[in-house]
């Protein structure tokens, strides 16, 4: 390793040999929102109004509420993957990096357990009046 | 791009023509950010007032949807403001989708060929805007207006 130039101290090191495993999970995620979103919107359509009362008797079904909390779970997973390659991409600040990462983290578990909260709570307490 | 360039640049570097497929790259990036963000927080929104009833579905239908009729000028234009936020989120959503499903099947491989890959590019953008003008109209003549 060279003291010269930022690319001629990599030069020659290889890839990373950590990047496979993230476009892998990229596809992965995609391949199931993919699914959920056209879950999601063929159920939409088929219910014949848009009314609270309507939205909270269909997602208080064990058949809805499984799938919708899938899909708060993939989205959220492919919410990561899809940030945190724009964040590796647009901020070059070492600790601003890492910090934005950290802050994708926390947003994705703390949307999914909301989003999971607020299914579970039509199935199992009911919706509010 | 973190150190700053004091010699001199081969200036090709900054001469180019967009394409289609420069733009989907960049768009697919955006849409995607959009939708992890304010279409994300909406779809929460959405969960978290059918199960906090009727009432907290009225306000989330006020912003989104329809201001109604009795609505003071600050609903009017926050609902204007969701309406158009709305549509950002939608139009994201079908772009996504489609260069998505371009990004699958260069995936694997295929589509690289130059003609190829700019007329799926193209076709990704046109598909994008049907669909979402589309759900756009569906939208409108049912929820909103007389």
């Amino acid at each position: 390793m060279g003291s010269g130039t930022k690319i001629g101290r990599v030069r020659g090191l290889g890839s990373a040999r950590q990047g496979g495993k993230h476009w892998i999970s990229g596809m992965e995620s995609s391949v199931a929102s993919l699914l959920l979103s056209v879950w999601l919107v063929v159920s939409l359509l088929l219910l014949p109004n848009f009314d609270q009362a309507t939205l909270a008797q269909w997602l208080g079904q064990t058949s809805v509420a499984v799938p919708m909390i899938l899909t708060i779970g993939v989205f959220f997973w492919h919410t990561q993957i899809g940030l945190t390659v724009l964040i590796e991409d647009y901020v070059h600040d070492e600790g601003l990096k890492l910090g934005t990462l950290m802050l994708l983290k926390l947003y994705a578990l703390a949307g999914t357990v909301f989003g999971v909260f607020a299914v579970a709570k039509i199935v199992f307490a009911g919706a509010g009046a | 791009m973190g150190q700053k360039a004091s010699r001199p640049l081969s200036p090709h570097l900054l001469i180019y023509r967009w394409s289609p497929q420069m733009a989907i790259s960049i768009v697919h990036r955006v849409t995607g950010f959009i939708l992890s963000t304010a279409g994300m927080l909406v779809l929460l929104w959405w969960l978290a007032a059918i199960g906090g009833g009727a009432e907290s579905y009225a306000i989330f239908k006020t912003y989104v949807v329809n201001a109604g009729e009795g609505a003071t000028a600050l609903e009017t234009a926050s609902n204007w403001f969701f309406r158009l936020a709305a549509i950002a989120v939608l139009y994201s959503f079908f772009q996504h989708l489609f260069s998505g499903l371009r990004h699958l099947v260069l995936d694997t491989g295929a589509g690289y060929e130059l003609n190829a890959n700019r007329t799926w590019a193209i076709a990704a953008f046109i598909a994008a805007f049907f669909a979402t003008a589309l759900v756009v109209l569906f939208v409108a003549s049912r929820f909103i207006g007389a």
